[in-house]
C-alpha cells in the first residue's frame, strides 16, 4: 500500500444558485477507498457562477440578476473503518449573490452530508481491475436556511438520503467509473401557508420530486497522478418547470447534463499530502443555471493504525498497488 | 459482512418509512359539510351593495312537490345516489364543505396563476395584456395586487347580492329539500330546514362564473368545468333538484350582469395608462422639486397600474379616496428622509431567520394569490370554526374584500400622487430581500391591505380582533425588514387602511345581517 489520498473534490454544480452544492463530493462518487484507520481531511474552496438559465426549456438571461455567483468553502473527511468500508462527511458553508438588480444575496451553513462507502468486489480480470462499490448517503440541513429563496438560496433545505452503485475499471494507468445514484428528498416546509406550482396548496409543506443521477469519469490514473474528464447527468423525477417570467421554486424539474475535468496530484516528499482542482460546466439542464464552476482543495490523510507501518496515511486500493 | 448487511438494512429502514408519507395534504382538503348555526333566513332582507332590490329579478315559481316534473327530478337524483363513485363521492364532499368558501379558493387559485409580470420585447419595452385578445402573451390578466384586490371584490359582492336575492325567493317560496319530500332521497351532506329552491349552490355557480369568465377570460373552459362539478355534486348529495338549481344559476347569472356592467364603467380599463401619462407623472413631480420615483427594473418597465387610484370604490365615493390620503411624505431632499433610508439600509444588512420568516411570510408576491389573498385565506380558516350560513360567508367576506379593494384604490392614489422612490433607489446598496414591487414606495400596500383587512374582520370575529392586528402589524413591517419600504410607508398604509376598514364596519353594523 501506497499513500495516496482520497479527498477529491465538491462538484459545486451551482444550479439555479440552485446550489446543488450540496457537497457533491466526488469522493462519494469515486472508486477509491481510505485505508483502514486512516483519515483523510482537507478544506475545499468552490465558486459557480451562471449568467443564463433555463425557464422550464426556454434557455434566457436576466438583467435584474446579472451573474449569480456563489463561494462554497467546505471541510469534507474520509475515514477508513475497513479497508472495505469507508466513512465519509462534508460541511459547506455557502455565499450568494447577483451582480445586477436590488436582490440580496444568501449565506450560511448549508447542509451536512454522510455517506457510508462499501466497496464488496475487487477483482483481477485479465490485465484489468474491475470493482464494485455501494454508497448510502445522507445529508441534512444544519441551519434554518430558506430553501424558498431562490435564485440566490443556499440550498433547497430537504433532508435526503441516496444509494449508489458504482462500477470501476482499471487497465495499466487509465480507468473508467459509471455510477447511477438514486436520491430519496424529503418534503420541505417553506414560509408560506399556500403556494402555487401547476394547481395551488394549501399548505406550507412542499412535495419535493426525487432525483436520478448518472455520472462517467474516465482517464489517467497512479499513485501520484489523477487526470480525469467527467460527464454529470441529473434528472428530477417529477416536479414542474418554471412559467415564463416566473420565479424558481423548489420543486421545480431540475435537470442538467455537465462536462467537466478534475486533478489531483499527491506529493512524493510529504507523504499524505494531496491537492486537487477541476472545474466544470453545464451543457444542458431545465430549470437550472448554466453554471460553470471551479473548485480546489487540500487534503491530508492521517494514519491512526497501530502500529503505524507508513508515517502518513494510505489509500488502500489494490488496483493501484500494482502498479510500482 | 453480517455487519455490512445489517448497516445496509438500517439505512434502507428510514428509507422505507419516508418514501411513504410524502403526499402533501391541504389545510382544507377534507372538511366537514358546512352545518351553518343559524339559517339566517331573513337574509332577504338584508342590504345588497348593488342591486336597488333583492327582487330586481323574478324567479319563477317552483314546481309542486308533487308534480310529475318534481318527481322527474327526485328520480334523477335517485338515480345518481344508487351508484356514486368515490370520485364523484370527493367531489360531493369538497362541495359540501361550502361554495363560498371553495369559490374563493379557486379565486385564488387563478390569480396566483396570473400574476406573472411580462416579459419585456425585444427592443426593451413591455407588451401589455390585452382583454380583447386575453390569449396573446402576455395573456390577460396580469393578477397583480390591485387587479386581484378588485377582482377578489366583484365576485365577494356579487355572491352577496345573489345571494341575499337566493334567500329572499327560499323565504318567498318554502320550497323543503328533496330529501324532506322523499325518504328515499339520502341527505349526504346532512339536513337543514333551508328552502331548496332556488339552490344556494346554483346561485353561487351561476354567478361566480359569470364574474370569472370577465376576470379570467382564458379560463372560460376550466370554470364551466366547476360550475358543473358544483352542480352535479349539490343534485347526487341530496341537497336540490335540477330544477333547484338551474333556477339558482339563472338568477346568479343575471345579477352578475349588475356588476359586470360596474365592472366596465369603474375605470380599471384606464389604469395602465399610455406613455404620455407615465411621463407626466415624472415632469409633475420634478415640477415640485422631488426626486420622482423610476424602475429599478432593467430594462425599465412602467409603472403599474398608475391611475388604478381612480377606479370607483365600493365603500365610499371618489372624493373620499383623495381625503382618504395621508399626509404626504417628508422631501426626497430632507434629512427626515435620509433618516428613513438608513433604517432601511440597517435592516437589510444583518437580516436575521426571524425577520426572513416574517419577510417571506407576507411576501405575497409574483405569482401568489397576492396580498387580498392571503387574507382571504386568513379570514376563511376562522370563517370555517363558525359555521356561518353560505349567505353569510358571502356577507363577510363581500365586506373584507370590498375593504382591501378600496384600500388599492386609496394606496394607489396616494403612490401616484406622492411618486416616492424606493429605498434601493436612494441608496443603492440597499439589496432587498423579498422581490422589489414595480411601483412607488409611499405607502406601503401591504400596510393599507392589511389593516383594512384586521379592521373589518376584527369586527366580524371580536374575539380574533387582536390577531388580526397583531398578523396586520407584522405584515406591514415584512416590508421594512424586506428592504422594500421606509417604516413612514407602513405606519401610514396602517393608518389609513384602518380607516378604510372603518367603512365597512360602519356597513356592517347597518347591513341588517346583525
Amino acid at each position: 500500500m501506497q499513500p495516496l489520498i482520497t479527498g477529491k473534490l465538491i462538484t459545486c454544480t451551482l444550479l439555479f444558485a440552485l446550489i446543488q452544492f450540496y457537497a457533491e463530493a466526488q469522493t462519494d462518487a469515486d472508486a477509491i477507498m481510505m485505508g483502514k484507520q486512516n483519515f483523510c481531511l482537507g478544506p475545499m474552496y468552490g465558486h459557480s457562477s451562471w449568467k443564463n438559465y433555463w425557464e422550464g426549456t426556454l434557455k434566457r438571461d436576466n438583467l435584474n440578476l446579472g451573474t449569480v455567483s456563489a463561494n462554497m468553502y467546505s471541510i469534507m473527511g474520509n475515514y477508513g473503518i475497513t479497508n472495505k468500508l469507508n466513512f465519509l462527511f462534508g460541511v459547506p458553508y455557502i455565499s450568494t449573490k447577483a451582480s445586477a438588480g436590488t436582490m440580496h444575496g444568501d449565506n450560511g451553513i448549508q447542509d451536512l452530508s454522510l455517506w457510508l462507502k462499501w466497496m464488496p468486489l475487487e477483482k483481477n480480470i485479465g490485465k484489468s481491475v474491475v470493482a464494485v462499490y455501494g454508497v448510502g448517503g445522507f445529508s441534512t440541513p444544519l441551519t434554518g436556511y430558506s430553501g424558498d429563496y431562490l435564485p440566490l438560496g443556499i440550498g433547497l433545505h430537504s433532508t435526503n438520503l441516496s444509494a449508489r452503485l458504482i462500477a470501476d475499471i482499471q487497465h495499466g494507468d487509465f480507468f473508467a467509473t459509471a455510477s447511477g445514484t438514486y436520491t430519496y428528498r424529503n418534503n420541505v416546509t417553506i414560509n408560506r401557508n399556500a403556494y402555487y406550482t401547476t394547481e395551488m396548496h394549501y399548505t406550507d409543506e412542499v412535495e419535493m420530486p426525487d432525483v436520478a443521477s448518472f455520472q462517467f469519469r474516465t482517464g489517467y490514473r497512479t499513485m501520484r497522478w489523477i487526470a480525469e474528464a467527467i460527464i454529470d447527468n441529473n434528472n428530477t423525477l417529477g416536479g414542474f418547470d418554471i412559467r415564463r417570467n416566473d420565479m424558481p421554486f423548489p420543486s421545480n424539474k431540475m435537470n442538467w447534463t455537465s462536462a467537466g475535468v478534475n486533478f489531483k496530484y499527491t506529493f512524493k516528499k510529504v507523504p499524505g499530502l494531496s491537492l486537487t482542482g477541476g472545474g466544470s460546466y453545464v451543457l444542458t439542464g431545465r430549470n437550472v443555471g448554466q453554471a460553470t464552476q471551479f473548485n480546489g482543495g487540500v487534503f491530508y490523510i492521517f494514519n491512526f493504525a497501530k502500529p503505524a507501518k507508513d508515517k502518513a496515511g494510505v489509500e488502500h486500493s489494490c488496483k493501484l498497488c500494482v502498479k510500482p | 459482512m453480517k455487519k455490512l448487511i445489517s448497516f445496509i438494512i438500517l439505512l434502507s429502514v428510514p428509507i422505507i418509512y419516508y418514501s411513504c408519507s410524502k403526499e402533501i395534504h391541504g389545510t382544507t382538503d377534507n372538511l366537514r359539510p358546512l352545518q351553518p348555526g343559524s339559517l339566517d333566513i331573513d337574509a332577504g332582507s338584508w342590504k345588497p351593495v348593488l342591486l336597488s332590490r333583492v327582487d330586481t329579478f323574478s324567479v319563477a315559481v317552483p314546481p309542486l312537490t308533487n308534480s310529475p316534473a318534481y318527481i322527474a327530478d327526485l328520480n334523477e337524483i335517485k338515480a345518481y345516489q344508487q351508484n356514486l363513485s368515490s370520485e364523484q363521492r370527493s367531489k360531493v364532499s369538497y362541495w359540501a364543505a361550502g361554495g363560498v368558501l371553495r369559490w374563493n379558493e379557486l379565486m385564488r387559485e387563478l390569480v396566483a396563476k396570473h400574476n406573472l409580470p411580462a416579459y419585456q420585447n425585444e427592443d426593451g419595452t413591455y407588451p401589455i395584456p390585452n382583454s380583447l385578445n386575453p390569449f396573446n402573451y402576455p395573456q390577460f390578466p396580469f393578477s397583480n395586487p390591485p387587479y386581484a384586490a378588485r377582482a377578489y371584490a366583484y365576485v365577494s359582492g356579487a355572491q352577496y347580492d345573489a345571494l341575499i336575492a337566493c334567500w329572499h325567493y327560499k323565504a318567498l317560496y318554502k320550497q323543503p329539500a328533496p330529501y324532506k319530500v322523499d325518504s328515499m332521497v339520502v341527505a349526504l351532506n346532512g339536513k337543514s330546514d333551508l328552502p331548496s329552491y332556488p339552490s344556494e349552490a346554483g346561485v353561487l355557480a351561476g354567478v361566480t362564473a359569470e364574474m370569472m369568465k370577465l376576470l379570467f377570460p382564458t379560463e372560460i373552459a376550466a370554470i364551466q368545468q366547476k360550475l358543473e362539478e358544483q352542480e352535479l355534486a349539490t343534485i347526487e348529495s341530496g341537497t336540490a333538484t335540477r330544477t333547484d338549481i338551474k333556477a339558482g344559476e339563472a338568477l346568479g347569472r343575471s345579477i352578475a350582469q349588475v356588476f359586470i356592467a360596474r365592472a366596465k364603467t369603474d375605470n380599471a380599463s384606464k389604469a395602465v395608462g399610455t406613455p404620455e401619462q407615465w411621463a407626466q407623472l415624472d415632469s409633475t413631480c420634478r415640477a415640485k422639486g422631488e426626486i420622482p420615483w423610476h424602475s429599478l427594473e432593467d430594462p425599465t418597465r412602467p409603472p403599474m397600474l398608475p391611475f388604478f387610484g381612480n377606479v370607483k370604490p365600493f365603500l365610499f365615493d371618489s372624493l373620499t379616496v383623495i381625503s382618504l390620503r395621508p399626509q404626504a411624505p417628508p422631501s426626497t431632499h430632507s434629512a427626515e428622509m435620509q433618516n428613513q433610508v438608513d433604517e432601511v439600509y440597517n435592516y437589510t444588512k444583518n437580516p436575521t431567520q426571524e425577520r426572513t420568516r416574517i419577510i417571506q411570510f407576507w411576501a405575497d408576491g409574483a405569482g401568489t394569490y397576492t396580498p387580498p389573498g392571503h387574507w382571504n385565506y386568513i379570514a376563511c380558516q376562522d370563517f370555517l370554526d363558525e359555521n356561518y350560513s353560505e349567505v353569510r360567508w358571502a356577507r363577510n367576506l363581500a365586506l373584507l374584500n370590498m375593504s382591501m379593494m378600496d384600500a388599492a384604490i386609496v394606496c394607489w392614489n396616494t403612490k401616484y400622487y406622492c411618486y416616492y422612490p424606493r429605498p434601493s433607489q436612494m441608496n443603492p446598496q440597499i439589496k432587498t430581500l423579498t422581490g422589489m414591487p414595480n411601483f412607488p414606495s409611499y405607502m406601503s400596500g401591504h400596510s393599507t391591505f392589511s389593516a383594512a383587512a384586521a379592521s373589518i374582520l376584527g369586527h366580524i370575529i371580536p374575539s380574533r380582533a387582536g390577531a388580526y392586528d397583531a398578523m396586520a402589524q407584522e405584515a406591514s413591517m415584512s416590508r421594512l425588514y424586506g428592504g422594500i419600504h421606509y417604516h413612514m410607508d407602513c405606519d401610514a398604509g396602517l393608518e389609513t387602511g384602518e380607516k378604510i376598514g372603518g367603512y365597512a364596519i360602519s356597513r356592517a353594523k347597518t347591513d341588517g345581517a346583525e
